[in-house]
């Protein structure tokens, strides 16, 4: 999608000043293109995880030795520091997902 | 503009492309920072130029590291980007914006942009960079925001010392830290909202800035746009955007942002043995002293001969003393010479011509700030990857 911008349209900046009246801004954000891969309890991790965040807070992370404890203790941080409402019966599945697929 | 080994991905799209047409579009789609699962989006956002895209939702922007060379100004369009929580507030009308300051205060104050910005103001060059700068370079590898070196910016700040504010407020005697709350907050209200917190002198230091310039411009929405808080020498988690509530209060504050969060070991060198768990943390504050090469980028192959080195160091606040120069993996160093000095919180830029002969090099630079902090030879780990500052390596090969 294009973005539309309105601060772009009006010319602002004179050296060291800056306006006088700043005008509104309706900054449109780009829409989200990351994806979850394709994984066991894909849907489960996607009615859970981006409610929150996009998917790329998950792809960008490095692969670790122990995969299961490092998904295990970030969807342990989601819940109990982040406030997650992740059922409990969900948090096995979003693991094995997680660890098996990323 | 992007570093070489940033666009090695690109680079091979781009050739790739020269056999299949419709592809060409993707060549500058995709960039590949120099760690495991580097692969990053190159995006598009109002207001920014290609930017680096670690993450959308909220939105998170890291600087195409050649942008460094430039200048020792970060243009606002390339400057970096950095939320926690995913309800940025994207629609502002600064005549409607307001600004409180409550707590333990005489005077509880409402003030409009305009009456912030009829205020006598001041200017000042700082640089503010991610408590998560360089993470992605923790070895061993670490959890949160997996950044390379461009979660950093220098801009001038124009904008009334947070001090005049408070005293118009009227602190009251007792009172011990001040928080600061942005329009930015939580998609769940279970979420903890971002709030940070300062000691009442710190915040009353007269350098503590409310600020709403940047280079001379706005800041760009996604930098705080309409006003921010600037606390020159201290890491980016603390200059909390779209800031619109500051309260004193008489304990330290105990919110997630602070206590849990943003943390670094209580010892001399705030590291731990890699892997391991600190006894006692501390709240993040000042940064390490750090410099780059910008001028040259690893991997880089240079004809032989004499060629100027440039770059950029600057530390907590002290000021940059020495930049230092090795071409020869760390044997022999040279002191390059500074360029101008824009203050102590400032990049301060630094070049040396040197002479390379045919060979690989390992080219090396060191800082050492007016405080006596020198950069370490041997990178010290935190479980958050924070303050990395170890003396970078640039790896060339001259022919």
């Amino acid at each position: 999608m294009k973005p539309t911008f309105l601060l772009a349209l009006v010319p602002l900046a004179v050296a060291g000043f800056v306006a006088a009246n700043a005008q509104p801004v309706d900054y449109k954000l780009p829409e989200e293109t990351a994806a979850l891969k394709p994984g066991p309890n894909l849907e489960v991790a996607q009615n859970n995880c981006t409610a929150c965040h996009s998917a790329d807070y998950i792809k960008t992370q490095p692969t670790m030795k122990s995969k299961k404890d490092f998904w295990q203790a970030e969807v342990t941080k989601m819940i109990k520091v982040y406030g997650a409402p992740i059922d409990d019966a969900d948090v096995p599945k979003i693991v094995e997902y997680l660890s098996s697929t990323y | 503009m992007l570093d070489r080994r940033e666009l090695i991905k690109g680079a091979g799209l781009a050739a790739l492309a020269t056999g299949f047409g419709s592809v060409k579009a993707l060549a500058l789609d995709t960039v590949t920072l120099p760690f495991e699962n580097g692969e990053r989006p190159l995006v598009e956002y109002p207001q920014k130029r290609p930017m680096i895209g670690l993450t959308s939702r909220p939105p998170q922007l890291e600087t195409p590291f050649s942008i460094f060379n430039e200048g020792a100004i970060t243009p606002n369009n390339a400057f970096f980007v950095r939320y926690h929580l995913a309800d940025v507030p994207t629609n502002i009308d600064p005549d409607k914006f307001t600004l409180q300051v409550k707590g333990k205060v005489d005077k509880p104050l409402t003030l409009s942009l305009k009456e912030i910005r009829d205020m006598k103001a001041v200017e000042l060059v700082a640089v503010n960079q991610c408590s998560g700068n360089s993470r992605g370079f923790s070895n061993p590898r670490v959890a949160g925001g997996q950044l390379a070196n461009g979660a950093m910016g220098n801009a001038r700040w124009r904008g009334v010392p947070l001090k005049t504010v408070l005293d118009m407020a009227g602190v009251q005697a007792g009172a011990r830290q001040v928080t600061f709350n942005g329009m930015d907050g939580p998609v769940s209200d279970k979420t903890p909202d971002f709030v940070k917190a300062l000691d009442l002198d710190h915040a009353r230091d007269g350098e503590v800035m409310l600020a709403f310039g940047m280079n001379g411009d706005e800041l760009p929405l996604l930098n705080g746009f309409p006003l921010r808080l600037v606390v020159p020498g201290y890491y980016g988690t603390y200059w909390v955007k779209h800031l619109n509530e500051i309260t004193v209060i008489d304990s330290v504050f105990d919110g997630f942002w602070m206590k849990s969060a943003y943390r670094i070991p209580d010892n001399d060198c705030n590291c731990v043995e890699p892997g391991t768990a600190p006894k006692a943390t501390i709240p993040i504050n000042r940064f390490t002293v750090r410099s780059f090469i910008t001028s040259v980028t690893d991997g880089a192959r240079l004809k032989a001969g004499r060629t100027t080195l440039k770059g950029i160091a600057f530390d907590g606040g002290k000021g940059i003393k020495e930049v230092a120069v090795s071409t020869d993996g760390g044997k022999t160093w040279t002191p390059a010479k500074l360029g101008r000095d824009l203050g102590k919180y400032s990049f301060r830029q630094w070049k040396l011509p040197v002479k390379l002969a045919a060979g690989s090099h390992e080219l090396k630079v060191r800082a050492t700030s007016n405080a006596g902090e020198v950069q370490p030879a041997e990178p010290r780990w935190n479980p958050a990857g924070y303050l990395r500052n170890v003396i970078e390596t640039t790896r060339v090969t001259v022919a």
